[in-house]
């Protein structure tokens, strides 16, 4: 590891930049909500050190002629001390709904144009597209859609973080998290990892390129993965033998997966949860957790022997199975075996 | 009383008594005072040289002045020796120690033993702590985040927590005997809203000591549990939730930034009437928004975790308490300002530092307004804008507010006057350093520069030069008052009882009081800060 910083940041303009380039519509809107609190603390400082100035020269101790009779009740102090907290509380409260209301929708976006899952690690961003295109470092998106990102980490906490895009997440082992944008401008604009995770915490950097819509297709044709993230899937979920007690192809009994993300599953414990993506997740890492009613607590754990994007990769196959689809895969399956 | 009695009880503190055992075996809460003194000076020193070499490194956009552990190892002493082995204790252990039993007008501590014990317990645990950071360059930061510390971070995280750990008795030790102290050792006539608001402060503080330290403790427990057993807690890879720890560590954490300040404010609101000579407006108001920041210190400890994924409407309450938390603190500065309305103001040093404290902290309390605004903390969160925010409230406001009150008390602690010229340039220096230093924190922050980082992209360097340079002016501001106020101590003015003509018990002694503090039983019969009477005598 030489000193250099890395390569991949990608350029800004030389010079100063107080304030960071806006590459998404929130970004100008935080910077709104900036310069007014700015412009609120100015004044409000203003106030406070032209009041101390100007005390300071009338009342100094110097200056005989000040009339300083007349000192104010303690009364008339609770009152003067119940006007501030007020004019404070008013403020305060004006800034608290605007910062809020930003916040809530920098959580809730609109429906996602796609979804691209982000791995941080010791020390590098690994990406990974729809398409099953994979790329470290760098994360291609096209201008004016609904980027979600699906942010998750294989040791340390890291945190996701594009100033220019004025969005930060922390990415936790264990945890996906979920952060959107809709970039509009195209460029190339830096990410930082924003959470100390080690060694080469400042060296965890990378890029987002946002792309026309036609560059970011011939882009993607160019990587040319050939292979969706569900594809992906489907090899590791033979190559783990998942298949062997889920496709009934082995002596074990294990329920079998096809058309069941979003369904509701029965419980062992009699309870009944929905087979959303945390519930495939648990499964592959904790089986313990929830056993399907029916079934032997005997699948092994996978914590350890996938990482966290192998993970990804075989939710993403289990949330592609439609239901029947691995009847119609067994009687095609079984002429392929049988040749 | 016999003569010989009569003059053995006037002796002052420092009179007699100088073997080592003297010193090292004292109950007397003055020389405790002057124990804890020398320890946390010591240890604000060593932090300081890591923040200077962090800087000196920080002068270039790439890693040439230590290697990238090095650094990490040097961010994590300057912040575990700043915050618990220097700014925890500093007003308490030391101007509080001292000041105290004083200002009630009491014989000593309420249990003076366990002064001298906690003591003890702070040095020894305070080495222990730099002994293992040191040696096995523990590399976490003062956070400790997991999963970091618990799996990845493969040094003595253990023995580093276990002095941290121990260092907790001595901040429960000495809460627990300041609110015995206030409660049950006050002069008669001496009721809750005639004591000084520095008593105020203090006793505000020890409660949160001792309510949010044992959090704290119990935190470190189950953090060695996991790293040396194996029991998963944090860990995700066990079963554990990294969040978690961040929850239960700014639980206590959050609050200890309380425990900082507030002692601050209660110097500050001495120093400044003093030199306004007149009393405090809205001394209600002043007491009660002391504990009222106490109470709300509690409730905010979410708003360190905006992005960490905490629940989205746990992130809202937390924010909204935090606006709340601001306001007695906005109560607070505008009273200080507005007590040098119609007074007579003497600009000497301690008056400068009192001054600064107060735009410091202003400054430092509004930019905590921006992190309260949810959206712009998820920018600035984790950059150098937070970084400037803590240093303006924790050494802008904290420090001057210690080091101005360390000079203010110095002719009662030690009997000598120091020299006001070079304290007024040390003032001056301390203040226009620190804002080279630290202002341009704020601009690089929300410019996107993330903190931690040792390499930073190139147009962050004009801002980090500036910065690295007010941290030099900024050591002139602190090496200044060490060397003349060591120089006072041999060669100072001999002061008079009371050289500000000051309110407050503790100027009804001599300077240095004798070893009993009072020679007769004092009692109050008036208001706190009556100047009115003291200059129309």
């Amino acid at each position: 590891m030489n000193d250099e910083v890395a390569p991949y940041l990608p350029e800004v303009e030389k010079g100063l930049h107080l304030i960071p380039t806006q590459a998404t519509e929130h970004a100008g809107q935080v910077d709104h909500l900036y310069f007014a609190l700015v412009g609120a603390s100015a004044i409000i400082l203003l106030m406070v050190v032209g009041l101390i100035a100007f005390f300071g020269f009338r009342y100094r101790a110097g200056n005989k002629t000040a009339n300083r009779s007349n000192l104010p009740s303690t009364r008339t102090e609770n009152r003067v001390e119940i006007a501030v907290l007020a004019a404070m509380l008013t403020v305060f409260m004006g800034f608290f709904a605007w910062a809020t209301t930003l916040y809530l929708d920098g959580y809730r976006g609109p429906e996602p144009a796609m979804t691209i899952d982000v791995v941080g690690k010791q020390w590098m961003w690994k990406i990974q597209h729809p398409d099953g295109t994979r790329e470290i470092n760098a994360l291609h998106v096209p201008v004016d859609e609904v980027i979600q990102l699906r942010v998750t980490s294989q040791d340390v906490i890291h945190s996701f973080f594009v100033p220019a895009f004025r969005i930060k997440r922390d990415v936790v082992p264990g945890t996906e998290k979920t952060a959107w944008f809709r970039a509009t401008e195209p460029g190339e604009y830096r990410l930082f990892c924003a959470e100390y995770c080690g060694s080469f915490h400042s060296r965890m950097l990378g890029k987002v390129v946002v792309m026309d819509r036609g560059d970011y297709q011939a882009w993607l044709t160019r990587q040319g993965s050939g292979r969706t993230l569900a594809t992906a899937g489907k090899q590791l979920f033979e190559a783990h033998g998942c298949s062997g007690c889920h496709m009934g192809k082995s002596s074990v009994r294990a329920p079998s997966l096809d058309g069941i993300y979003g369904r509701s599953v029965a419980l062992q414990s009699g309870e009944v949860i929905l087979a959303d993506e945390a519930y495939i997740r648990d499964s592959i890492l904790q089986p313990d957790k929830h056993v399907a009613a029916g079934y032997e607590p005997i699948m092994p754990s996978f914590a350890g022997q996938l990482t966290e994007e192998e993970i990804l990769r075989i939710v993403a196959y289990i949330k592609s199975l439609q239901p029947g689809d691995w009847v119609k895969a067994s009687v095609n399956g079984n002429e392929g075996e049988s040749q | 009383m016999s003569e010989a009695a009569a003059n053995q009880a006037s002796e002052s503190y420092l009179s007699s008594g100088w073997r080592i055992r003297d010193w090292l075996l004292t109950t007397d809460h003055k020389r405790v005072a002057w124990l804890y003194t020398i320890s946390i000076t010591a240890f604000f020193f060593l932090g300081g040289l890591a923040a200077l070499v962090i800087r000196l490194e920080l002068m270039t956009p790439d890693g040439d002045v230590v290697s990238a552990d090095a650094y990490n190892q040097l961010f994590t002493i300057h912040g575990v020796v700043m915050v618990w082995f220097f700014l925890i204790p500093s007003i308490p252990n030391t101007l509080g120690n001292f000041l105290l039993p004083l200002m009630v007008g009491a014989k000593d501590l309420a249990f003076p033993k366990l002064n001298l014990i906690s003591w003890y317990i702070y040095t020894v645990g305070g080495l222990f702590t730099i002994a293992a950071v040191i040696t096995s360059g523990v590399d976490t930061g003062w956070t400790f985040y997991t999963p970091y510390s618990t799996q990845f971070a493969d040094r003595a995280v253990v023995a580093a927590l276990t002095g941290v750990f121990v260092v907790g008795f001595s901040s429960i030790a000495t809460g627990i005997n300041f609110i015995v102290t206030t409660h049950k050792m006050r002069a008669p006539g001496l009721t809750w809203f005639r004591l000084p608001l520095f008593v105020w402060a203090n006793y505000a503080t020890s409660l949160v000591m001792v309510l949010a330290t044992p959090v704290l403790s119990a935190t470190l427990i189950l953090l060695i549990l996991e790293r040396m057993m194996g029991i998963g807690i944090f860990d995700p890879a066990l079963g554990g939730d990294p969040i978690l720890f961040q929850h239960l560590f700014w639980f206590y954490s959050h609050p200890a930034v309380y425990i900082m300040i507030l002692p601050g404010m209660g110097v500050v609101s001495e120093l400044i009437t003093c030199f306004s000579r007149k009393t405090v407006f809205g001394y209600h108001g002043m007491a009660l928004s002391i504990l009222a920041i106490s109470v709300f210190g509690f409730l905010v400890w979410g708003h360190h975790m905006f992005v960490s994924g905490q629940s989205l409407y746990a992130g809202l309450m937390f924010s909204l308490f935090s606006f709340f938390v601001a306001l007695p603190s906005a109560i607070k500065t505008f009273n200080w300002t507005a007590t040098l309305y119609k007074g007579k103001l003497i600009f000497s040093a301690v008056m400068i530092y009192a001054l600064s404290f107060v735009g410091l902290f202003t400054i430092g309390g509004f930019t905590g307004i921006f992190l309260a605004s949810l959206a712009v903390d998820v920018h600035v969160h984790d950059t150098y804008f937070v970084v400037a925010h803590f240093h303006y409230i924790m050494v802008g406001s904290m420090v001057t507010a210690y080091i101005g009150g360390l000079h203010f008390w110095w002719p009662k602690m030690t009997g000598r006057m120091y020299p006001e010229l070079w304290a007024k340039v040390a003032a001056l220096a301390l203040f226009i350093g620190f804002n080279l230093t630290f202002f341009p924190q704020y601009l690089m922050g929300y410019a996107g520069m993330p903190r931690r980082y040792q390499t930073y992209p190139e147009d962050f360097q004009i801002l980090h030069v500036m910065s690295s340079l007010g941290a030099g002016v900024l050591a002139i501001g602190y090496l200044l008052p060490l060397v003349y106020l060591l120089w006072s101590l041999r060669w100072g003015k001999r002061a008079p009882p009371n050289p500000w003509r000051a309110a407050g018990l503790e100027w009804r002694t001599d300077s240095p009081p004798p070893k009993h503090n009072f020679l007769e039983p004092q009692t109050v019969t008036g208001p706190p800060y009556d100047y009115d009477t003291i200059d129309n005598k």
